[in-house]
Order: C-alpha cells, then sequence, then structure tokens
C-alpha cells in the first residue's frame, strides 16, 4: 500500500497570528514539504492545480518536475489535474515530459474542479463539466497510446496525424486516478478505463465514499479488468497529530474554525464526527485510518491532507514526522497483514513496464507457427 | 387499504408554536381525510428548529449532517408534504427557506404539497400565495389550491374558530384526493448510474 500527502497549496492567513505567506514562501514550503516526505518515508506527494487565488500551484508539471530533481524515491503525482479546462494535448505533452524527467515516478489524478468562474477563463462553461472529462480523457488516453492520432471531438479543434511528444517513457503511460466526491459519471470512467478512483473523503461523510468506491468495484468488474476486490481504490484523508491527544485538539481548533472550507461552520467534534477528519494522537490516527478499509475495501493509496489553512510550516513538517515515524510504519504493517494476497498493489511504472513485457511475450508465443 | 406517508414540516420557533399547532391540525385532518378515500397515511413531523444548526453546517460544508439528512431523505421518500411557516417580513421564514434550499431540487417534483403559515393578523394572509406558493412551483410541487392561514384572531372566538377548521379541512381534503390518485413516491438514488459509458463517450 501507498501512503502519501496531497496538498492544495492554499495561501491562507495563520489564524493565530493573522500572518500570510507570500506566493514565493508558500511555493517554496510545498517543496520543502516534498522533499519531506520522501525523507520520512511516504511514497507520494501529489499537489493540486488551481488557476485562482488564494491558490498558487496553477503550473503542477513545473513543481513536480523541481521536486523530481530533488528527491530519489517519491512518486509524483497530482490531486488534481484538471481534465476539464486544460488541453488534453498539453496534458499528454507535459506529463510524459514529467516521467521522462523523473524516471517514472509520475502518476496523476484527473477531476473536474468545482470553480465556477474558473471554466470560462479557459473557454469552458461548468455546466459541461463531466462531457469535458469524459471526451478529454478519450483524447488524452489515445494521445499517450497511438503514435499518430486523428480526431474530432465537440470541445477542441480537431486533430490530424497529431503524434503527442514526448512518447510516455519506456512506450508506457503513467497509471491515472480519477478523482470524484459524488458523481456516478466519474466512478463508471475509471472502471471503464480500467484505471484508479480516488475518493477525496475529505469533505464528506464516509457514506458517500463507500458507495462510489462500491460502484466503481462493480463497474471495474463489469468491463472486465478483475474482481470487485481487485480494484485500484485510493483515498484522502485528513488529521491533524500531537503526541497527547488534547494538545492536537486545542492546537488544530483555530485552524479549524477559520479554514476556508468549512470554517465558521460545523464545530470541530461535529465535522470529525460527520467526516474522516482525525485530530488526536498517532494512535488515533491509526485506528481511524485502519477502519477506512471497512467500508471500502482492501485499498491502495491513502493520502492525508496537512498542510491546509494556514498551518505553519514548521507545524506541518512536525505532522510529517509524526506521520512517517509513529503512524505510517504501523499502518504499512497492519494493512499488509490483512490484504490477501489476489488483491493488487497501485500500479507504478515498474509494474505497467513488467506488465507489457509479459503482453509483448505472450503475443509473441502466440504468433510461433504450430507444427 | 393503500398505505402512504406524509411529512409534515413545521418551522416555528417557539415552544408551544402556533405553526406547529396548525400543522399538527393540518395532519391529523389529512389522516382523516385519506382514511375516508381508503388510504392509511403515515405522519411523521419534521421541526426545523431541531434542524436550525445543521441547515447553516449544510449552507457552509457542502453536505448534510446525519439528523438533518435523515430529514432530507424522509421529505424526498413522503407521498405529501404538509409545509408550515411564520410570515416574517412579508414572506416565509429564514430558516423554512434554508431547509428547501439544500433539499434536492426534484425531492419534490410531482409530489402533493400543502402550504399553510401563521401571523399575526390576517393582513399577512396573501404572502402564502404571493411567495410560497412560487417556491414550490419552482420546486415543482403538487400545491394544492387551499393555502391556510391562521392568525391569531383563528385561536380565539368560537367563531373563528369554525372558519380555521373549514379551511383545513378543505385544504386537507384536497390533499388526500392529490395522494389518493398517485402511485408511491419513488426515491432517485444519487449514486445511481443513469447513462452507459456509451452513451457519456457519444456526448
Amino acid at each position: 500500500m501507498q501512503f502519501g500527502i496531497f496538498t492544495v497549496g492554499d495561501v491562507t492567513p495563520d489564524p493565530t497570528n493573522g500572518r500570510a505567506p507570500t506566493e514565493h514562501e508558500r511555493i517554496k514550503a510545498m517543496v520543502a514539504i516534498a522533499k519531506k516526505a520522501e525523507e520520512v518515508g511516504l511514497d507520494v506527494f501529489a499537489t493540486g492545480e488551481h488557476h485562482n487565488e488564494p491558490f498558487v500551484p496553477s503550473s503542477p508539471t513545473t513543481m513536480l518536475g523541481y521536486i523530481a530533481a530533488q528527491t530519489e524515491k517519491l512518486l509524483l503525482s497530482t490531486s488534481t489535474t484538471l481534465i476539464t479546462t486544460n488541453d488534453p494535448v498539453k496534458i499528454a505533452e507535459d506529463y510524459a515530459m514529467l516521467q521522462h524527467l523523473a524516471d517514472g515516478r509520475v502518476d496523476l489524478m484527473m477531476g473536474r474542479g468545482n470553480t465556477g468562474p474558473v471554466y470560462p477563463w479557459f473557454g469552458k462553461d461548468i455546466r459541461a463539466g463531466i462531457p469535458l472529462a469524459i471526451e478529454n480523457y478519450a483524447l488524452l488516453h489515445r494521445l499517450w497510446r497511438e503514435q499518430v492520432v486523428d480526431w474530432k471531438g465537440k470541445y477542441r479543434t480537431p486533430l490530424q496525424s497529431f503524434t503527442s511528444t514526448p512518447r510516455p517513457l519506456d512506450g508506457v503511460p503513467p497509471f491515472v486516478w480519477h478523482g470524484s466526491i459524488r458523481s456516478p459519471e466519474i466512478a463508471e470512467q475509471a472502471a471503464f478505463y480500467g484505471d484508479g478512483y480516488f475518493a477525496n473523503h475529505i469533505f464528506w461523510p464516509a457514506s458517500h465514499t463507500q458507495r462510489m468506491v462500491a460502484l466503481y468495484r462493480e463497474r471495474f468488474a463489469h468491463y472486465g479488468h478483475g474482481d470487485p476486490d481487485q480494484a485500484i481504490v485510493g483515498l484522502g484523508g485528513q488529521v491533524f497529530m500531537r503526541k497527547n491527544s488534547q494538545d492536537a485538539v486545542k492546537e488544530f481548533r483555530p485552524y479549524f474554525d477559520n479554514a476556508p472550507v468549512y470554517g465558521h461552520g460545523p464545530t470541530m467534534e461535529e465535522f470529525t464526527r460527520e467526516t474522516p477528519l482525525t485530530v488526536g494522537s498517532p494512535q488515533q490516527v491509526i485506528e481511524r485510518t485502519l477502519g477506512f478499509r471497512e467500508y471500502v475495501g482492501d485499498y491502495q493509496r491513502q493520502l492525508f491532507l496537512l498542510d491546509h489553512a494556514g498551518l505553519p510550516l514548521k507545524t506541518v513538517l512536525e505532522q510529517l514526522d509524526l506521520l512517517g515515524e509513529e503512524v505510517v510504519p504501523v499502518l504499512r504493517k497492519e494493512f499488509a497483514a490483512l490484504k490477501p494476497a489476489h488483491v493488487p498493489d497501485a500500479p507504478t511504472h515498474a509494474s505497467l513496464l513488467a506488465a507489457a513485457d509479459r503482453e509483448l511475450a505472450a503475443a509473441d508465443q502466440k504468433e510461433v507457427p504450430v507444427a | 387499504m393503500k398505505e402512504r406517508t406524509l411529512v409534515v414540516v413545521s418551522a416555528g420557533l417557539s415552544q408551544p408554536s402556533s405553526t406547529r399547532l396548525l400543522a399538527d391540525r393540518l395532519a391529523a385532518a389529512s389522516v382523516t381525510a385519506a382514511d375516508g378515500l381508503g388510504v392509511r397515511l403515515g405522519t411523521q413531523v419534521i421541526e426545523l428548529r431541531d434542524l436550525a444548526h445543521d441547515l447553516m453546517n449544510h449552507l457552509l460544508t457542502g453536505f448534510p449532517p446525519a439528523a438533518l439528512k435523515r430529514a432530507l431523505d424522509a421529505v424526498e421518500a413522503a407521498d405529501a408534504v404538509i409545509a408550515v411557516t411564520p410570515i416574517f417580513n412579508a414572506s416565509y421564514s429564514g430558516l423554512f427557506k434554508s431547509f428547501f434550499d439544500v433539499l434536492d431540487k426534484d425531492a419534490l417534483t410531482d409530489k402533493p404539497v400543502l402550504i399553510a403559515a401563521t401571523g399575526g393578523t390576517a393582513r399577512h394572509s396573501l404572502a402564502l400565495d404571493h411567495a410560497i406558493r412560487p417556491m414550490f412551483t419552482y420546486l415543482q410541487a403538487v400545491t394544492v389550491p387551499t393555502s391556510v392561514f391562521a392568525a391569531t384572531d383563528d385561536w380565539g372566538g368560537d367563531e373563528s374558530q369554525d372558519q380555521l377548521r373549514g379551511r383545513v379541512n378543505r385544504a386537507a381534503g384536497e390533499l388526500a384526493r392529490e395522494i389518493d390518485r398517485r402511485e408511491p413516491a419513488t426515491v432517485h438514488d444519487p449514486f445511481a448510474l443513469t447513462t452507459s459509458f456509451d452513451q457519456l463517450l457519444a456526448g
């Protein structure tokens, strides 16, 4: 199982002192956080993509390429890549390029983006969010797999004799996850392609996640990619930890109460009850996280949101220490012991390359004439 | 005997409230009227006061806390709804509006609804037809022709009691007949796939 962190890249004033980082400080903090993630033994760093204030990560491959150069093992991903407003041709090129630079340590998560005003800035309309996600990804999927593409669709100009360059590393496209909170069409899309499905699992109750994952698993099997429990599932999660749980509650409360998305709404206690948010000791985080498996089944990737709502970099790095030293080693062991052998790990470049080689070898064997 | 469900939404704030009082009378009259048509009506009352914080949290976070979720589900699954609000500033109260603001926009489609309101004097009564009825029209509910307004006077002397009783019974009869002539309500599952992937790909 893979463990990691995902960031939205918000610039939010620290509610305890009113100070907001500059964009430059925030961007550098994201890099420091990614490097720390590798240092403490996490597997994945994923960055959001936003084109509106107060967010900084508008150019994910620039950031991930920079991080790739300073890390060795960390898998670089997105949370999410906007499949609606980006040109699929540019996504194909950018992420293939990143794949080469990072020696295959790349996958990505498609998302629609729910900020209405952003769509028209890119010539799109949020009301076409689902059709855009379907059409653009269908094209992206082909661009990475077919050398020369002729294509005509509704949302971009047609392509004739187009080759997206560079070609994916070793001819193996990056693995793709599809993220969605509550759109069954996206779970269906992930299932159709045999791609991964990632549930945000932060802002919404567990019952939503359970329904969406169940639908994805059922359709994954329907499309012949394996049994339902062999589908590739990722979950988000949100934690704040201190050794002593009361310290965590006390320290996190002002950040929770003023957080951009849910601040000035439910109490932290209500939100902890209604969503997967855990504020407490590392042991509490371990227990809660192990519980996720009970409603989504054995899953492949767990990403935590740690750096948001104005938390200072120093605090986030301390959170990463706790995650890497006390939480993830236990989770790795416990999840591994629970997982049946037929449930696969999340695909990586190495595993996808090996699978492609096996397929090629099998095809070669078939071609040998029978005497 | 047919079995149907009636959900009563009351936005009264005080305890006891005249809004709840009116809601209960409408519910009782509806049960009686339905019974006369061979329909056994199971009723459930939702007091929005109990859900006030949940409603605001839903507006801010985008999802309903568990108790509010149960209330929204109950309304969606109901065969009919009685909705009663106090009149504030010539319209529904903010609490009343908030509940219907977070309800799924299709939840009331083709559902029989009886609207009612309370206020200090009869001068507020047309708010029902000028402000509250249009909202239910927008939500594509089947709002019965008689809406029931009760002013302070209506809870007073014998004569006014009879007049209110007459309006309550007329409205309840209209609601019962709408329930009787319909199939049971069906619940929309937001997680159900409604199109095939081929259809999605075809745009």
